[in-house]
């Protein structure tokens, strides 16, 4: 990859960071042995031990007990964990909440539900990105087997009100579950303050490795597993664990926990930066909550300008940024992203929309740089869109 | 530092494999969902070659290829994926642990499974299959390689016997892989699973093996996700993809299927000195598993009268395993023994080495040296000289 190019799509996957790197290296080298974690010998004791190491410190970034945690191959499958596990571990209760603005990993997950006989109800979000709070509590019902409202959007970086809405399924004695793949390491989360029954993790998005996730369960809570086997993971997740992956995504974790509000401060001012430039042009416009946002994130509607034209125009200039997610990016057909829709977006604002997601090594200069070459982006589209009317 | 005897378990990472990984863990981190920019074009050409390199180590086309996050997750969406309440699946006793939860969870959701019993060789005969398969067979699973014996089942004619009545095969070849020749149209198989880090790649990454045009007369099976969200892959396995694993696990099946012809005859060469050691020194060892038909690097032998956790204790240089890793950290006696009339005390006194492509001559004759040591010593016996005891 030539290093010249800008990386600012951090919602997508964020680089290894390379103290990181340095502490998957030990288990990926053959310099120093390591074995199964189910295997009793020292190999094998010397990989169990740096999952359970990993184990501690993805606990105390949510501040959960190690106990609590099990490991998972993606921030999906941690979902999907959740979502058919909680609803599967109760047989007589057929209702699945959600909210419209949710991952694929959890809308999918409950459409599988659905097709095999649940109800799902979704509940919609203000033009903010917002749930709708008393619709929320108005769809939990006695029979009610899950609920699952994402921590913040992958899409447009909107921050739920997620300890109101684990309240009121607390109160309503319902599972609920979080997932937190986005929010994790750019704000503070306390399991012990918002009670959430599950909550779903992802190493890449936090300058981990990909092929991690983690599933935090509260001790008490009810689920049957997706995959099954050798009974790893409690019997929750069964499979050899990925030993350098997990021992990756505890170093990740780590570093996420000390410098979080060191990367917040820094990620809000560049953000804050992008904002501000971006839509001091005319026809740009800022999509979700403008404080209630994650810290990296800006999603911008730029009128009169289709999104591909213009993510390709940017990667031409020397800037990587997204189109509405990466997930939907590789949908075969174009899609208008169903997060804008519900915020009430037309389907032309949809598919304006860019995704612009700065991380914890992104500096002034490169956004200043951005800038600079998100107006001539605009600009010069605009000029061709108005060329090729005006010969039609 | 120990000899290390569990290949079965894991296989440490080949450096050629980690030197293939390294730029997909440095700089080229990119998202292959990401169509939008040069990060995710570069990651997504990067999951391609891997998916051609393991699809051309097994005889496959690449879109045949579905990566997972290892062999047990292919396990769960070969069986969970195609079968249905009313359906048959027909498998074995000596399975891993991957397939035979599944089939038990299946079993509980309405899936009717025959489990066919094995010889004392630890293989299924094929006229047992062709008795238990009926009109409601859906699929048969039958492993190519046993994990904890070796036995290599004759997965060609099981395939055969199976598509005569048109039921698809699946076949566990995570085991197999890198250690004998795996090729699916020599197998016949339809379905198979694949694991990275049992051939010197990483762990955390697994393929499933789907045949994209049926056979003549067999039901075609395209198994339904596992997991579902963001659509990746033509809609089949859901999340990120695990770039640098995968590149890692293409360069070890690619580096496995050059380096086999050398190094299996290599490594049996290795494993018959260890059994000859071995039996020098412990004249009552009993081999478990076919004497023949056997993975090269796998002994698995009884030590009657001995404990085995009180052996492997004694023996903290040697690393070895008492059956599969799965299996190692309950006391249970091997399933998969047992399945071959194996008695409890038998099943108990199993050790299973396995030898790998690092594995030397010299480490295997003192690791027998120390074995043969702490066999006498547990048994207070030593050979042609007077019990001490």
């Amino acid at each position: 990859m030539p290093n010249d190019i800008v990386y600012l799509d951090h919602a997508a996957t964020t680089p290894l960071d390379d103290r990181v790197l340095e502490a998957m290296l030990l288990h990926l080298s053959g310099a120093t042995l390591r074995g199964n974690p189910s295997s009793l010998h020292a190999p094998g004791a010397a990989a169990r031990e740096t999952v359970e190491e990993a184990r501690a410190a993805v606990a105390r970034l949510v501040n959960a007990e190690p106990g609590e945690v099990l490991f998972t191959a993606s921030g999906t499958e941690a979902d999907n964990l959740a979502v058919m596990g909680l609803a599967a571990a109760q047989p007589g209760k057929r209702h699945v909440v959600i909210s419209a603005v949710e991952h694929p990993a959890v809308t999918k997950a409950a459409e599988h539900l659905e097709a095999t006989g649940y109800e799902v109800t979704r509940v919609g979000v203000g033009s903010d990105g917002i749930i709708d709070l008393s619709g929320f509590a108005e769809a939990l019902r006695p029979d009610t087997a899950v609920a699952a409202v994402m921590w913040a959007n992958n899409e447009v970086g909107v921050v739920q009100p997620v300890e109101e809405l684990a309240g009121l399924c607390h109160e309503a004695g319902i599972p609920f579950h979080v997932d937190a793949v986005q929010a994790a390491g750019r704000l503070p989360i306390d399991v012990s303050r918002v009670p959430v029954s599950t909550l779903a993790l992802s190493a890449h998005k936090l300058y981990g490795p990909q092929g991690v996730g983690a599933l935090y369960v509260r001790e008490g809570a009810e689920l049957e597993p997706v995959i099954v086997g050798g009974g790893q993971e409690k019997g929750l997740r069964s499979g050899t664990e990925n030993v350098a992956g997990i021992a990756g995504f505890g170093a990740a974790v780590r570093l996420a926990h000390d410098d979080l509000e060191e990367r917040r401060r820094h990620e809000e001012a560049l953000r804050d930066a992008v904002i501000s430039g971006a839509t001091s042009l005319p026809g740009v416009r800022l999509n979700g909550h403008p404080q209630e946002r994650l810290s990296n994130n800006v999603h911008l509607s730029v009128e009169g300008i289709e999104a591909e034209s213009l993510v390709l125009y940017l990667d031409a200039l020397g800037y990587a940024v997204g189109s509405g997610s990466a997930c939907a990016s590789s949908t075969i057909g174009h899609k208008a992203s169903p997060v804008l829709l519900a915020m009430g977006r037309t389907e032309n604002e949809a598919f304006s929309a860019v995704r612009i997601s700065v991380g914890k090594d992104t500096s002034e200069e490169e956004v200043e740089g951005f800038l600079h070459a998100f107006t001539t982006a605009v600009t010069q589209l605009r000029e061709v869109s108005t060329f090729t009317l005006a010969e039609s | 530092m120990s000899i290390y005897l569990d290949n079965n378990a894991t296989t440490p990472l080949d450096e050629r494999v980690l030197e293939a990984m390294l730029p997909y863990l440095k700089e080229d981190f990119g998202n292959p969902a990401s169509t939008t920019h040069a990060f995710g074009w570069t990651a997504a050409a990067a999951v391609d070659l891997a998916r051609e390199e393991l699809a051309d180590s097994i005889g496959a086309s690449p879109e045949e290829i579905l990566f997972t996050s290892g062999a047990t997750e292919s396990d769960n969406t070969a069986l969970a994926g195609s079968l249905r309440p009313g359906e048959h699946l027909v498998t074995a006793a000596t399975e891993h642990e991957a397939i035979v939860e599944t089939a038990r969870r299946l079993e509980l959701a309405g899936v009717r499974v025959t489990v066919l019993p094995v010889d004392g060789h630890g293989l299924v005969a094929p006229d047992a299959l062709r008795e238990a398969i009926r009109p409601e067979t859906a699929l048969v699973s039958m492993m190519l390689a046993n994990n904890e014996t070796g036995t290599i089942n004759p997965v060609y004619e099981l395939a055969e016997i199976s598509h005569e009545s048109g039921v698809p095969l699946h076949t566990d070849a995570a085991q197999a892989l890198g250690k004998i020749p795996v090729n699916v149209e020599d197998l016949g198989a339809d379905l198979m699973s694949l694991s990275a880090h049992k051939c010197y790649g990483p762990k955390g990454v697994g393929a499933l093996y789907v045949r994209r045009r049926p056979m003549p007369g067999v039901r075609w099976l395209q198994p339904e996700p596992l997991l579902h969200g963001g659509g990746q892959k033509r809609g089949l396995r859901s999340g990120t993809l695990n770039v640098p694993g995968i590149v890692g696990f293409g360069r070890a099946a690619a580096l496995s299927a050059v380096a086999l012809p050398e190094e299996a005859p290599r490594i049996l060469t290795l494993r018959e000195r260890l059994l000859d050691l071995l039996r020098t020194g412990i004249p009552a060892l009993r081999l478990n598993g076919h004497p023949e038909k056997r993975l090269p690097g796998t002994l698995n032998v009884s030590f009657p009268g001995i404990d085995v956790g009180d052996l492997l204790g004694a023996l903290p240089d040697v690393a070895a395993s008492a059956g599969s890793a799965c299996a190692s950290l309950d006391a249970e006696p091997s399933r998969v023994l047992s399945a071959m009339g194996l008695l409890a005390d038998e099943t108990s006194a199993a050790v299973r080495f396995s030898l790998g492509r690092f594995t030397t001559l010299e480490e295997v004759e003192r690791a027998a040296a120390l074995i043969v040591r702490v066999v006498e010593e547990i048994t207070g016996f030593r050979l042609g000289e007077p019990s001490r005891a």
